[in-house]
């Protein structure tokens, strides 16, 4: 069923393209959904900067919130209690461990950064010293997830 | 006369046996593999679609000869780059297996031959037919950055410009540059951004600015030194990955930076 170039049809100017030789074929694997093409698949390098594009983009969105809640202090501490006792809830207890994650990350991940920048021999130490970006951070969050759990969870005290 | 001959010589053809039509048809050693290509053929499709093939090959082989055998035997209209077929033109850059490689320097071997193996266009150029796109805005992006020499002095009489081996060896990496484009291709910049000058306009920048003979190095700092030039680098390191040649590119666009830093190229 394989299609020659020779067989093209002259193009139609209307839509009717009814020609599709994939669909008429039988085949082992089941093809690909996305027509646009494959995710590239790139190394740390690439998946560290997404994570940090995320992350940043994150934390502005936290940096937003905390500037207008902070604000209202100068409303009235009322108002500024009120704010913030909304917040003692699970739900916003595990968006502030996922707030601690991502500064974390976007912090050591910045050093890295920084040092593929101005280290002369950074840049063929990326990958070691994002491994040890991740390391750090899974270090950071082993010390504060737990403890801050417990705060949440932990009902009271 | 002549005639007679070519005749003579027709008939004296021997038949290809079963024997070695089959051990043609199948080399010991050699297995199926499915490719999985992305296929768009303007005139009949909307849109590209996934076709696949399944191709015997050795596991010497290289996607370049799965693709020679489909289009040789199987269909002809499936379109792509290549012309020296040997590494050096870096005419048939494309996406296997959602990385940027050469289809001629990749081996069947260090793939896996169990699972299908897809091959795409090279992402952020617009795409023309099958694999082949338009790198007209990547040859854009090269020539603004002047690559090549500018030196207002003539060379001695009847002798070449002498460098020394230090010197030489100071640009050395970026010599090697074939602008086969999967660096500035694979880049998540360039994707988004067309405006972006790319990994290879700069490595082909930084083989002039590093050159002692050239006299032009400010020039394309200048260029370089733009929201859309060597800032742009967001050090993901895909361009050093899907390098044929083993540039080291992030590291030659730091340089740049740095050169633009300290205000001297050395």
């Amino acid at each position: 069923m394989s299609l020659k170039s020779t067989q093209l049809p002259t193009p139609t100017p209307s839509g009717s393209r009814t020609l599709n030789p994939t669909s008429l074929r039988s085949r082992r694997f089941s093809l690909p959904r996305r027509p646009a093409g494959t995710v590239y698949r790139g190394r740390e390098g690439m998946w560290s900067w997404v994570l940090h594009r995320i992350t940043g983009v994150g934390i502005y969105f936290f940096l937003l919130v905390h500037l207008l809640d902070t604000a209202l202090i100068r409303v009235s501490p009322e108002a500024y209690n009120a704010v913030i006792n909304t917040y003692k809830n699970p739900i916003m207890g595990l968006g502030e461990l996922a707030l601690v994650a991502a500064i974390g990350f976007h912090g050591l991940n910045g050093l890295r950064i920084i040092l593929i920048d101005f280290w002369n021999v950074g840049t063929r130490n990326h990958r070691l010293m994002f491994y040890i970006v991740i390391a750090l951070w899974v270090v950071l969050l082993l010390g504060f997830a737990p403890r801050h759990l417990m705060h949440v969870f932990g009902g009271g005290a | 006369m002549s005639t007679v001959t070519i005749e003579a010589a027709q008939t004296r053809v021997p038949e290809r046996t079963t024997e070695t039509t089959a051990v043609e048809d199948a080399p010991p050693g050699s297995f199926v593999i499915t490719l999985i290509i992305r296929r768009y053929i303007p005139e009949l499709d909307d849109e590209p679609r996934w076709e696949d093939f399944d191709v015997r090959v050795l596991p010497t082989d290289r996607i370049l000869d799965a693709l020679h055998k489909i289009k040789w035997e199987q269909d002809g209209s499936l379109t792509f780059r290549r012309s020296c077929a040997h590494g050096i033109c870096g005419s048939d850059a494309m996406r296997i297996n959602g990385r940027n490689r050469l289809a001629c320097k990749t081996l069947i071997k260090d793939l896996d031959p169990s699972k299908p193996i897809y091959v795409e266009a090279l992402k952020g150029l617009p795409l023309e037919k099958d694999l082949v796109v338009d790198m007209e805005p990547f040859f854009e992006a090269y020539r603004q950055v002047q690559p090549f020499l500018i030196a207002s002095s003539a060379p001695p009489a009847r002798r070449e410009r002498t460098q020394s081996p230090v010197a030489r060896e100071r640009f050395d990496d970026t010599t090697k540059c074939i602008l086969c484009a999967a660096c500035t291709s694979s880049c998540p910049v360039f994707w988004t951004d067309g405006q972006y000058f790319g990994p290879a306009a700069i490595v082909n920048a930084h083989r002039f600015i590093f050159d002692d003979r050239d006299e032009a190095s400010q020039v394309r700092l200048d260029i370089l030194n733009d929201k859309e030039g060597v800032w742009r680098c967001r050090t993901t390191f895909n361009c050093s990955e899907a390098c044929p040649r083993g540039i080291e590119i992030t590291k030659a666009i730091q340089e740049v930076k740095q050169a633009l830093l300290t205000g001297k190229a050395s």
